[in-house]
């Protein structure tokens, strides 16, 4: 039999997992849009929490508090994620794609910073500050080391999924077509790329997996707030794991968001122990250090832990 | 009514416009001189109100008196942050420069917020009497003092730009850097100058925007949306188009909320920073090069 302080640790462990599964989610994502064609989100808490909140209001039971009542099945959840994170980007992406990076970024936290502002207030959607507390989650059992388990399973599926899709169609004709434009983007046109409408591709689709990694964080906390789209939790986090993991390297977005989640997590239960005074205070010296952790790895470090491979193939 | 529009509304726009209008004269001298976007620049501003406020405590004099010395270490701090933190990547593309300014915002605040504590503060209490002109416009004294500061400060920047001689060379690096550095500019002074000049206008902003309204670790992070827009829409690299900018969008903001049509506001106020971000994007669609024709990014 397992000792309850054992089954502690392995619940712990998994919870790990599953939030670290969710965050490589968005990391490949943002891996696809940055490490991949070059294109700078600053706004993947914006996409994240349309995700999360389409999902919640697609399959939540009724309530008073906010729209709903649709009750769909979960996948539905995840495609209905999908579809406005991507319709979201496709709008923002068509006014700013063609200007260079910056101010994609500009754009990006603008549509972030007005959707905190609409979660907020629109109490009749999302039940404002309050936020929606009957998110669905799917495999609950009696155990909850089972449901933890089954959930981890789900996630680890999507996450192999979007893994194995990206890394296709990286190594396609259209990843190579991307890395061409984002290393040389003159040198792309003169070839006869399409640049804006290839670099849009890359944006939407990567948005969809942030808006799918919301709606997965959604069900595994059964909650949604406002709070979500806050820009450090995940905006910035998620950027962190990407440069620190390998941008341009899908294993190493992967391997960077497990990672730097663990580290995160793991510094979190040792500002706990502290006088709920320090504990404050302590919460947000763990922000500072992780923001000199980016500066670090961007000054010493600045292709990852795993970097991105070109694979050098001679033709005759 | 009229009146009513004039107190309520236009004065409230008027000093918004130029709290933005001291920030974004930094974001947009920086992205002129050093070509990258300074994401850290509203928290820069964060940390000129808490640098205020500290000297406020320190001294136990009005936030008037301290405000020179809040520029100046804000200005000395940004010295420093680009030091250690931009100048080792002025190598790489620019773009990883913007990563690291974000890491930066994020450090600043968090600095703050471990110094001084999350709950809100202000400089003072007390009320102040309105300054009535005409028998009818109102005007505070606060926003008297951050009109006029603002003048004089904007007044200050242009002669320096167009007078001096580093001032000169600010304005060639930005025009051309490499025509600039064969002709034997030195460059690395501009760049101290860009910064000191940036870090004190951003300190100026923050205490101002403190004593109008209250501090909080936010105060900056908030102001970055509407702060780029009036950079965007004076056009990159122009100091007074970036003060023209600033005035419009803080205009913009406040009339947003004003009853037009009958007794409904026209907006919202909690959509208030939407006006800047619509205003960005029908720049960015319309007229990137901005009003004074700036460079495009």
């Amino acid at each position: 039999m397992i000792s309850d302080a054992n089954l502690g640790l392995i619940m712990y462990a998994i919870a790990l997992m599953n939030i670290g599964a969710i965050y490589a989610i968005l990391s490949l994502g943002l891996n696809l849009q940055w490490g991949v064609a070059g294109l700078f989100n600053a706004g993947i808490a914006g996409f994240f929490a349309v995700g999360a909140y389409t999902s919640a209001i697609l399959t939540a039971p009724d309530s008073p508090d906010f729209l709903g009542g649709f009750e769909l099945p979960i996948p539905l959840g995840w495609v209905g994620a999908m579809i406005v994170s991507g319709a979201l980007a496709l709008v923002i992406g068509a006014a700013t794609i063609r200007l260079r990076s910056d101010y994609l970024a500009i754009g990006t936290i603008g549509i972030a910073e007005i959707l905190r502002l609409f979660l907020k207030n629109e109490e009749w959607l999302t039940n404002g500050v309050r936020g929606i507390t009957t998110v669905p989650r799917p495999f609950q059992f009696d155990q909850p080391l089972l449901s933890e388990l089954s959930f981890l399973g789900m996630t680890l599926t999507l996450l192999l999924i979007a893994y194995v899709a990206i890394e296709r169609s990286v190594n396609s004709p259209w990843g190579r077509m991307m890395r061409a434009i984002r290393d040389n983007e003159v040198a792309a046109a003169a070839m006869g790329k399409h640049v804006e409408r290839r670099r849009l591709e890359a944006f939407v689709l990567g948005s969809m997996l942030m808006g799918l990694g919301g709606a997965l964080m959604s069900q595994y906390f059964r909650f949604i707030g406002p709070e979500a789209t806050e820009p450090f939790q995940i905006t910035f986090l998620v950027w962190v794991m990407l440069i620190a993991g390998g941008a341009g390297n899908n294993r190493g977005a992967i391997l960077g968001a497990f990672l730097i989640w663990a580290i995160w997590s793991m510094t979190e239960l040792v500002t706990r122990q502290l006088p709920p005074d320090w504990a404050v205070r302590a919460g947000y010296l763990r922000i500072f250090l992780v923001g000199l952790l980016l500066q670090v790895v961007l000054q010493r470090f600045a292709r990852g832990l795993l970097p991105e491979r070109i694979r050098q193939r001679i033709r005759p | 009514m009229l009146i009513d529009f004039i107190n309520n509304y236009l004065m409230n726009g008027i000093v918004l416009g130029c709290i933005y209008a001291l920030g974004a004269i930094g974001i947009t001298l920086l992205f002129g001189i050093l070509r990258f976007s300074h994401f850290a620049h509203g928290d820069m501003m964060t940390l000129g109100a808490y640098l205020g406020l500290a000297g406020v405590w320190i001294t136990g004099q009005p936030v008037w008196i301290v405000l020179p010395i809040a520029m100046a270490a804000t200005a000395g701090v940004a010295v420093g942050i680009d030091r250690a933190f931009y100048h080792p990547l002025r190598n790489a593309p620019t773009i990883v420069a913007v990563i690291a300014s974000f890491g930066v915002a994020l450090m600043i605040r968090s600095a703050i917020q471990v110094i001084f504590g999350v709950e809100i503060r202000s400089y003072a209490r007390g009320f102040e009497r309105p300054i009535l002109l005409f028998d009818a416009v109102r005007i505070l004294p606060r926003h008297v003092w951050i009109i006029g500061l603002t003048v004089v400060l904007v007044v200050g920047l242009q002669l320096f730009l167009k007078m001096t001689r580093l001032g000169k060379a600010m304005r060639a690096v930005s025009d051309n850097p490499s025509l600039a550095r064969v002709t034997g500019i030195n460059t690395r002074a501009v760049v101290i100058a860009t910064w000191l000049i940036g870090g004190a206008l951003a300190a100026a902003g923050g205490v101002f925007l403190g004593l109008d309204t209250q501090l909080d670790t936010n105060l900056g992070w908030n102001l970055v949306l509407p702060m780029f827009a009036a950079a965007v829409l004076g056009g990159i690299g122009q100091p007074v188009g970036a003060v023209l900018g600033g005035l419009v969008v803080g205009i913009a903001e406040e009339l947003a909320t004003y009853p037009f049509f009958g007794g409904q506001a026209l907006l919202s106020p909690a959509y208030k920073s939407a006006v800047a971000f619509a205003i960005l994007i029908l720049m960015l669609i319309i007229r990137p090069t901005g009003i004074l024709k700036g460079r495009v990014f």
